[in-house]
């Protein structure tokens, strides 16, 4: 790989560090410790901390509440049917986002792959929405948009003779997932296009001069070419579509009812408008299993990566 | 390659630019609905036609408070950044150089701190920026920010040091350079285009974070982000003026990753995706 020849012949003498007058030792312990104790300690303190929690009875607004609580807390959530809803929800946003982002995005980076005029001008725009900053896009989308009465697509709706949909009410959760993938579609595409870029090219030339059709060049070369880079995709847009909230908080806030409640939400609710801190722990404390997860494989997946 | 036949390449031009305008519209829409006055901006049939105005950042500008704003994410990204690249540049250096036998667990580890749901801490960031002080101020954001931001950037750098040829190292070193002397004035200047697009990420990262800002901020050191969010309002249908100052908050970072776009895909995808 990018490791190739020309370093071997000064290989032997890196290999032993024996040569005390070539190769100085260096005490690599000064350089890693200020990250590594920080992130240590943004590790392990914070962790503790919600698990300590969600062992109390601990309301910010009633002080006389306190002591043990043992499993209480986690009992109380789990017969919660909001939880199991926010859950739910949850899943399906992160799902829908997944499948949208990753399949428009193979499209799109399909597309400007191609040679056409104006490619690098069109690739610019198509990743810009990725840059734009969540409670940006959601207002957007809610206002400018989506708004019953003034927004863009009521009067597109309205030139069809089609009644306006009131999109956050009808639709909260669904009108949300169209936001959330705007903005990863772009991601989607920028990463599947990075690996477009690097595929080998006398590879598509030997497909070409074999007969194959573009069809079968899609299917025999270039898709399993992304497979990689598309669970890449997948496993990082998970990581932060499970975090998933500005987007939230500005258009519905879960509601109606609890037609929009995602996992991170509903612990923000129970934290800082209901003040229970035991309870909101242990939700903490169940997205982080939730996270991990999906983080196992993750990790797994990148540190593989790191041996090619 | 043969070259594409003339209808098919007009066909490919006119799916890529029609996919192109589909996901730009957005962006293209509320930058010129912060040239409309407000009546027009909320007009519907939309209008196309108009005499664009100012007025809307004038307006933005002129309360005082959109700049405290814009200042708070300034100093909350830049400063996070530089401190991330001060403290993450010497451990990138030593993984990548003077790797021992631990180094690969370490990177994976680091990346793994950056699985912790941001929710799942809340309660306890929360807690502790209260009981120290911390809540409300650009010291609290701006350190959160560099932890959040550290795994990423010590992976953006050690892939791009990882490049550097061992040779220049080895060639210096005969020459009886100290190690220092190499990273001050070999390693730094050959990375340098790595170092910078590591500091935009993290400073776009950073820029756009909303979740922290919108819960440990009230005013005084609340960002962009949060400030935005406030524009949600029901009684706020000002959406021209919401669209100029959207459009101020976000014209920087797109420009950032415009500029780095290639870099970033190792930098999000933790050198995987190349």
């Amino acid at each position: 790989m990018t490791m190739a020849s020309p370093r071997t012949a000064a290989a032997p003498a890196r290999g032993r560090s024996a040569h005390p007058g070539r190769r100085p030792g260096v005490n690599t312990k000064p350089l890693l410790a200020p990250a590594v104790v920080l992130l240590l300690i943004w590790m392990i303190v914070p962790l503790a901390m919600t698990l300590w929690f969600s062992a109390q009875r601990y309301n910010l607004l009633n002080p006389r509440v306190s002591g043990f609580a043992g499993l209480r807390n986690y009992r109380y959530l789990m017969s919660d049917p909001a939880l199991w809803t926010a859950v739910g929800n949850t899943i399906l946003l992160v799902g829908g986002v997944l499948v949208a982002s990753i399949a428009i995005g193979t499209v799109m980076a399909l597309l400007l792959d191609q040679r056409f005029p104006g490619r690098n001008l069109a690739r610019l725009l198509a990743i810009a929405p990725f840059f734009v900053m969540p409670t940006v896009s959601a207002l957007v989308w809610k206002n400018l948009l989506m708004h019953p009465v003034n927004g863009l697509f009521a009067w597109i709706a309205k030139l069809f003779g089609l009644p306006p949909v009131d999109w956050f009410t009808s639709w909260p959760l669904f009108s949300i997932g169209i936001i959330v993938a705007w903005q990863w579609i772009p991601f989607a595409t920028l990463i599947l296009l990075t690996a477009l870029q690097s595929l080998d090219q006398e590879q598509m030339e030997a497909a070409l001069i074999d007969g194959a059709r573009d069809g079968q060049r899609l299917r025999y070369v270039i898709l399993p070419h992304l497979y990689r880079p598309m669970t890449i995709v997948a496993m990082i847009e998970t990581i932060f579509l499970l975090s998933i909230f500005a987007e939230i908080l500005v258009t519905t806030s879960g509601g109606p009812g609890d037609q929009s409640m995602t996992l991170p939400f509903l612990i923000y609710k129970i934290a800082l408008l209901d003040w229970d801190v035991g309870g909101a722990s242990a939700g903490g404390v169940f997205a982080i299993i939730l996270a991990n997860i999906v983080a196992f494989f993750l990790v797994r997946t990148i540190a593989h990566n790191l041996e090619r | 390659m043969p070259r594409p036949s003339a209808k098919r390449r007009l066909a490919i031009g006119l799916a890529g630019w029609s996919a192109t305008f589909v996901m730009f519209f957005p962006i293209l829409w509320m930058g010129l609905a912060a040239f409309k006055t407000e009546t027009q901006a909320i007009a519907s049939p939309p209008v196309l036609l108009f005499t664009p105005t100012l007025e809307n950042f004038e307006a933005v500008l002129a309360r005082a408070d959109y700049l405290h704003f814009f200042f708070n994410s300034v100093a909350v990204s830049v400063g996070s950044t530089a401190l991330g690249i001060l403290i993450g540049l010497p451990a990138a250096y030593a993984l990548a150089f003077h790797p021992g036998r631990r180094a690969k667990d370490l990177l994976v580890w680091m990346l793994s701190t950056k699985m912790m749901p941001a929710v799942g801490v809340l309660v306890p960031l929360y807690l502790l920026f209260r009981w120290t002080g911390l809540l409300d101020t650009i010291t609290g954001l701006l350190v959160l920010n560099t932890l959040i931001n550290l795994p990423i950037i010590v992976w953006m750098l050690f892939t791009f040091l990882r490049e550097i040829p061992k040779e220049i190292l080895e060639a210096a070193r005969i020459d009886g350079a100290r190690s220092f002397d190499q990273f001050v004035h070999l390693i730094i200047p050959l990375a340098a285009p790595g170092i910078a697009s590591t500091a935009l990420l993290a400073i776009i990262l950073a820029w756009n974070e909303a979740f922290w800002s919108i819960n440990l901020t009230a005013w005084r050191a609340t960002p962009l982000p949060a400030f935005i969010a406030s524009f949600s309002s029901p009684e706020g249908l000002f959406w021209a003026k919401m669209s100029a100052a959207s459009l101020l908050a976000i014209g920087p970072i797109v420009a950032f990753g415009w500029l780095t776009q290639k870099q970033l895909v190792r930098g999000l995808t933790f050198g995987a995706v190349k």
